[in-house]
């Protein structure tokens, strides 16, 4: 029993304190899947995923090729909100952004696109610049190409 | 009816005026559940990435519905010549 209890724990922990999941579960929850809602999600902090699965445990592929090209820009104080914990917002937010699938990216309250559309970008550099355009510096700009030095 | 590729080819062909397009079935046993698209269109020219995918959406957005998974890339034919080199 106490072994669900620290799982449980160790699970809303990481999900943090703005979870989805413990929103859902506190009496003045909005309805999780409305416009207003998810519009309050997007625009509480710069970089917010919609994705299967949390950070540290994505459950599907293109979730975790999102959460991994994030980590490469060193982008690591993100919300990630989980759909499969709530249908509401599962729904909700392929409504708010108009897009059908997840995972969905939004860098200061905009819709950037999905998995696909983040490796084009990644591949493409543009990644870098839309981080920049809000504020966030990514890694990669730090990385020295030409060098043997391999420890951070 | 479960959505096949060549469907999905045969519309996205129709409507985005595609000249060249590969669609691959990527779920398990075929089964029509997921997709891997490629487009080549003219349509493309001028928008980015965001607008493309859209355009795409908009065109399968019945048949998204039913799909579980969804990949595209979208080239202009420019874009694939260059690929092709």
């Amino acid at each position: 029993m106490s072994r669900l209890f620290l799982t449980t724990a160790k699970f809303l922990r990481t999900q943090g304190p703005r979870s989805s999941f413990l929103r859902a579960l506190s009496s003045e929850a909005a309805d999780t899947g409305s416009r207003e809602h998810i519009d309050g999600l997007v625009k509480k902090d710069k970089v917010v995923v919609f994705m299967k699965g949390v950070p540290q445990q994505p459950m599907c592929g293109f979730s975790n090729a999102v959460v991994q090209i994030l980590r490469m820009h060193g982008v690591d104080n993100y919300s990630a909100y989980n759909v499969l914990e709530d249908e509401n917002l599962r729904q909700g937010i392929k409504d708010y952004s108009s897009w059908p699938t997840i995972p969905q990216l939004f860098l200061s309250g905009e819709f950037v696109g999905g998995c696909d559309i983040l490796l084009q970008m990644h591949q493409s550099g543009d990644l870098v610049e839309e981080l920049q355009k809000v504020g966030i510096r990514s890694a990669l700009l730090d990385k020295q190409p030409d060098t043997d030095k391999d420890k951070q | 009816m479960s959505i096949t590729a060549d469907y999905i080819k045969e519309k996205l062909q129709r409507e985005l005026e595609a000249t060249h397009i590969d669609v691959e079935d990527t779920s398990p046993n075929h089964c029509g559940s997921a997709f891997n698209v490629t487009i080549v269109s003219a349509k493309f020219e001028g928008k980015p990435l965001l607008q493309r995918h859209r355009l795409v959406n908009a065109c399968l957005e019945e048949e998204l519905k039913d799909i579980h998974a969804f990949s595209q890339k979208t080239l202009t034919p420019e874009q694939w010549q260059k690929q092709q080199k």
